[in-house]
């Protein structure tokens, strides 16, 4: 009986062995340690044994048991880890494809500089305000003193919907929104469409986009002016960018200036594009506010000072994208689009 | 304004380099945008003289010449030239010069004779073809003055010459000048001027012999009127230094008068006109405005018709000029003039500027003129005319002059604090620094105890206030020596408004749903309604319209953003792009009165757009959706618009927060879409941005989460085809109460079994109780109910 019962584990393990899934394994434990099975079949014949001999094969038939239920758990195991290998095999893939196209939208570059503009001097402190695009005379000319017989007044310069409302030409307007309706200090940009009478070109459009800066407080200088443009000219184009204040004219300040940058393509080395003379065309047009402009809009100008300036959001974008003609921006190509 | 520096020598002592002088300049405010090199693209050109001319043996349009260049032997120059003469002093380029275009000149022979070198044009010596004398084109320039013969031409005629092109600001026309450079220039290299001499010292007869009066009806329009006579004019061409100085100047020579009247006003700012005088009726000069009818042949040949906005020099009965911008026909001068009348006058600027654009002509004159120019200099600029005629042999000027001058120059006083100097840039610049700038500037100022008290000369009209004074010295002090000092202020983030926030908002979501934002004009043309299909009496065509527009394609100002989109849309697809989705926030305007008599409302709408094949309107309302729910706007409401005329009549939602319309959305009606040159389904919505900031609920609160499970049963109906699945939506919550956490629609089925004009719906509802578990009796009980409601409201069956 001890040989049938080691005949039994060395086929139980042979089978076990051989198992190449785990239904068959599955059918092999059935088939020696089932209920009818092979082992069971045997332990059936134990009583007719004499009596001393049945401890002892009692103990082989459950160290054959043992044996045998091990085997399949570890055999169990490893069909499992093959089986899994199998799937993850058939499941392999071609990862080099396309992925499922799911578009994210794209800014417009000017919307987008225009934006990055503002949000960097909100972060400096300026309350980032908005104005009408339809002004009227006085706030876009006389408030800030123009003279009355200034070209700019032109109905070929401007455009008008009648003889007190215009397409405002500039953003300055919103200044002087701003300072009749705040008190000092006041810290302020704003930025949008502005409009002056030029027919469609390369550079020219009549439609186009500037952003303002303005600041009056008590003891407001022109030393604080430069350092504010130096500033943001660092946060715009980057630290080793310099610049230059160049005195000039504008009715609404006095003292004026124009600031020109270092060449943004040779950084101020020399190149072709700056005709060697290290600096770019100029970025903006600032000065300290008038005090005219002030009294005009009720703010005592012995009191206070300010700075203002401004300039145009569609040329840095063109300069920012290396874009050389105004139109693509109006123009809504969404080839064009994608590509920011 | 084009400065030469040999030129400029005269007035100011130069030691700097044409750069140095551009860079200083430029940093006191004038700005130079380029420098124009003289006398350096051209080498071995030296002045000679022809001695012989002899026919060419072998060809007829050439000839043999011997030209004497100092040297030993003359020169053999061969050449196809016309205009010169035995004797004529001319500009050679031997063999070994180089010119402009890097141009060799080598020995060679033509046509079998040796030639030696290149007689010389003013192109060949840099001139540009604009300035050069008419004569003196495609000829030899002929030099008339003694030189001596084999010099090197740049020495001869100063060639050498750096000039710069300054950008003058429109509020300085004195700077139009060489005077008025010169004063900037010895203010910016602290040097000083010298004006030049301005009188003519062997003057002949009587001006009253061919001149009484100078009467200037027209006050308001001239300040003062100037005229001085020259008798026995001999016209010829001017010297050589003269014409090459204008022509550096940027001013073609033309003859030895007109020269000089350019001459001076580029040395002056003052323009000056010369008339026949013989050409004046009546011995008269009136300064009038013109009459209506009259009219006036000008110097181009173009009969001008005159009102009375126009400012004339008439005669005793007929206008000779238009005062600053051209002369008249019947005044010329011409060459048997004999004597000549020099008009210096100050015209009203924005009578020259609007005069002059009327004609649609600028001239140097009317350029200077339409600036209001220095009073003052009327007189020193007619002397100096006459003193150049003079001296120049040009003729004889006639002792007295006639001058209106009704009201004289009164200097004003012009106060600066120093301190408030100081205040201003942010420096405190040396006292005897600032007096000496305003000096040299032309000012004179004195300092008494804290403030400097400057007298403003006539031509700095633009010194009104203290702060123009401060500006004078800061400019010359230099902006680029003030250390920046960091402003002090409150430190503080800048703020955004409401509005824009959820502007800004709106853009990001809809970026994220994968729509590009599109920036388009905000005026438009009316033709779009009609293509859009709004009716003439809709409130969408109550339109603000420009006085002025560009055309008529701008000519509105929008109170739709749809009609630029399909534009877009059309634009792109037209370029071949085959799939687009796209936003615009923007303004539309919407007048308060027609005519517009104040400022019109401008309301911040956004319109949408999307064409794809997989676009369909639920897929497009998905965007919507999420657009509104990232804007935290709830209890939104779609219903069917079936009157929008630019929309599908079947396709079409009004969209309503809290009932109020925000909006529409839906697939644009195919008769827009093809006015539009589009044949694709288009799906777009407009919405009222501005409506938003009321609705949105922005502020938060916390909701715990559910406790106890939901439970879901499904709930198939018939009903029929009109009925909006909505309103069933809604009276199951109604019905249902607190219980009903959610109902979704998720199959819709029309066709056999169903029959026909019935629709199957399938819904599933999710209940849930806040405190307890439901149990199945409850969930049924409570089904039953909805469903015989919805038996009883709409005809609904269970299916």
């Amino acid at each position: 009986m001890k040989e049938q019962l080691l005949k039994i584990q060395k086929n139980g393990l042979q089978s076990i062995d051989a198992s190449a899934d785990l239904k068959s394994l599955d059918t092999i434990r059935v088939q020696f340690l089932g209920k009818k099975g092979e082992l069971t079949q045997v332990l059936r014949q134990m009583g007719k044994l004499p009596k001393e001999e049945r401890p002892i094969v009692g103990e082989v038939a459950n160290q054959v048991r043992e044996a045998l239920s091990q085997a399949i758990e570890e055999r169990k195991v490893s069909l499992k880890q093959l089986a899994l290998e199998k799937q993850l095999l058939e499941e392999r893939i071609d990862v080099t494809m396309d992925g499922v196209q799911k578009k994210v939208g794209h800014h417009h570059p000017l919307m987008q500089v225009k934006e990055e503009l503002e949000a960097l001097f909100s972060r400096m402190g300026y309350d980032v305000v908005e104005g009408p695009e339809i002004e009227t005379v006085y706030n876009n000319f006389d408030a800030l003193n123009a003279p009355e017989s200034h070209p700019s007044r032109d109905m070929s310069d401007t455009f008008y919907i009648n003889p007190e409302l215009l397409l405002r030409t500039q953003t300055s307007p919103v200044q002087i929104r701003a300072m009749k309706d705040v008190e000092p200090p006041i810290r302020m940009v704003t930025a949008g469409r502005t409009f002056r009478f030029d027919d469609v070109d390369d550079t020219h459009s009549p439609m186009f986009h500037q952003m303002e800066c303005l600041v009056v407080g008590e003891g407001v200088t022109m030393a604080n002016l430069i350092d504010t443009i130096e500033t943001f000219v660092h946060e715009l184009f980057g630290d080793d960018i310099k610049t230059r204040f160049r005195p000039h004219h504008f009715p609404f300040t006095e003292p004026s200036a124009e600031v020109d940058v270092s060449c943004l393509k040779c950084r101020g080395e020399g190149c072709e594009a700056c005709h060697y003379t290290g600096w770019s065309m100029e970025l903006l047009g600032c000065g300290m506010v008038h005090p005219k402009v002030l009294e005009n809009c009720g703010i005592d100008s012995e009191k206070y000072t300010g700075f203002a300036f401004g300039l145009g959001v569609d040329r840095i974008t063109m300069v920012k994208y290396g874009i050389s003609n105004i139109r693509l921006l109006f123009e809504n190509d969404m080839r064009f689009i994608d590509q920011f | 304004m084009l400065v030469s520096i040999e030129w400029l020598s005269e007035y100011v002592e130069i030691e700097q380099s044409g750069k140095m002088i551009s860079d200083r300049l430029t940093m006191s405010g004038s700005h130079a945008d380029s420098i124009e090199k003289y006398g350096f693209k051209c080498t071995g050109i030296v002045v000679g003289k022809i001695i012989s001319i002899e026919p060419h043996p072998d060809a007829d349009k050439l000839v043999v010449t011997k030209v004497d260049i100092g040297g030993e032997e003359p020169l053999q120059i061969v050449t196809g030239a016309k205009n010169i003469a035995e004797g004529d002093v001319i500009p050679l380029a031997t063999v070994g010069a180089v010119l402009p275009g890097n141009f060799k000149i080598k020995k060679g022979k033509l046509r079998g004779e040796v030639s030696e070198g290149m007689m010389c044009s003013l192109e060949e010596m840099g001139f540009g073809d604009s300035v050069i004398p008419k004569e003196a084109k495609d000829g030899i320039f002929i030099l008339k003055d003694e030189y001596t013969l084999g010099d090197d031409i740049r020495d001869a005629l100063k060639l050498y010459d750096d000039v710069i092109d300054f950008e003058i600001t429109n509020n300085r026309p004195d700077c139009l000048s060489m005077i008025g450079m010169a004063r900037e220039t010895a203010a910016t290299l602290s040097t000083s001027i010298l004006i030049p001499e301005a009188e003519a010292k062997q003057c002949d007869g009587d001006i009253h012999e061919y001149l009484n009066t100078v009467t200037i009806e027209a006050a308001d329009l001239c300040k003062r009127y100037m005229g001085r006579v020259v008798k026995e004019i001999k016209i010829e061409t001017s010297p050589v230094w003269m014409q090459i100085r204008l022509m550096k100047a940027g001013i073609r020579p033309i003859n030895n008068v007109v020269d000089i009247t350019n001459y001076v006003m580029l040395e002056t700012g003052q323009p000056l006109h010369a008339f026949d005088v013989e050409k004046v009726t009546g011995k008269e000069i009136r300064v009038r405005r013109a009459q209506p009818g009259e009219t006036l042949m000008t110097l181009d040949g173009t009969e001008r018709n005159l009102d009375e906005n126009a400012l004339v020099i008439a005669d005793q009965i007929k206008p000779i000029a238009l005062a600053g911008i051209m002369g008249g026909g019947n005044s010329e001068i011409s060459e048997t003039t004999t004597t000549i009348l020099i008009e210096s006058a100050n015209f009203d600027g924005k009578t020259v500027r609007l005069g002059a654009k009327a004609l649609g002509m600028r001239t140097e004159a009317s350029n200077r003129f339409e600036k209001d120019l220095d009073v003052e200099m009327v007189a020193y600029a007619c002397q100096r005319a006459c003193a150049l005629l003079e001296e120049l042999g040009a003729g004889i000027v006639v002792n007295g002059v006639v001058d209106a001058y009704p009201v004289a120059y009164q200097a004003e006083t012009v106060s600066m604090r120093l301190e408030r100097a100081a205040a201003l840039l942010g420096v405190s610049i040396p006292l005897a620094d600032q007096l000496d700038s305003l000096e040299r500037l032309g000012f004179d100022a004195t300092c008494k105890g804290d403030v400097i008290d400057v007298q403003v000369p006539s031509h700095r009209g633009d010194i009104k206030i203290e702060a123009d004074l401060i500006e004078e010295v800061g400019r010359i002090y230099g902006f680029h020596n003030i250390e920046a000092a960091p402003l002090r202020m409150e430190v503080r983030q800048g703020r955004y408004s409401e509005a824009r926030v959820r502007e800004d908002r709106a853009k990001e979501v809809m970026r994220g749903l994968g729509y590009n934002e599109i920036m388009t004009y905000s005026f438009i043309s009316e033709k779009v309604y009609d293509q859009l299909r709004i009716p003439k009496a809709s409130p969408k065509r109550q339109l603000i319209r420009l006085m002025n527009p560009l055309g008529e394609d701008f000519s509105i100002m929008r109170t739709t953003l749809l009609g630029n989109m399909l534009k877009v849309v059309s634009r792109n697809m037209n370029h071949g792009v085959k799939e687009m989705a796209a936003f615009e926030l923007g303004n539309v305007f919407i007048p308060k009165s027609i005519p517009v008599t104040e400022l019109p409302i401008e309301k911040m709408l956004m319109v949408i757009a999307e064409v794809s094949e997989n676009t369909d309107f639920f897929s497009f309302k998905g965007s919507v959706e999420a657009l509104l729910f990232g804007l935290n706007l709830s209890n939104v409401e779609y219903e069917p618009e079936t009157a929008d005329p630019s929309f599908h009549p079947g396709q079409c939602a009004r969209i309503l927060i809290d009932g109020q319309t925000v909006g529409r959305m839906g697939q644009i009606h195919p008769i827009v879409a093809e006015n539009f040159d589009l044949d694709q389904s288009i799906f777009a919505a407009e919405l009222n941005l501005q409506a938003f900031h009321k609705l949105a609920e922005d502020k938060k609160t916390y909701q715990p989460l559910p406790k106890y499970p939901a439970i879901t049963r499904d709930l198939a109906l018939l009903v029929p085809v009109a009925l909006p699945s909505k309103s069933l939506e809604k009276a199951m919550k109604e019905s249902g109460g607190k219980l009903v956490v959610a109902t979704k629609l998720f199959d819709v089925y029309m066709g056999a079994p169903v029959p026909e004009g019935w629709k199957s719906l399938a819904y599933s509802i999710a209940y849930r109780a806040s405190d307890r578990t439901l149990t199945d009796e409850e969930v049924v009980k409570v089904q039953n109910k909805i469903l015989q409601r919805l038996e009883k409201d709409f005809e609904a069956k269970l299916r």
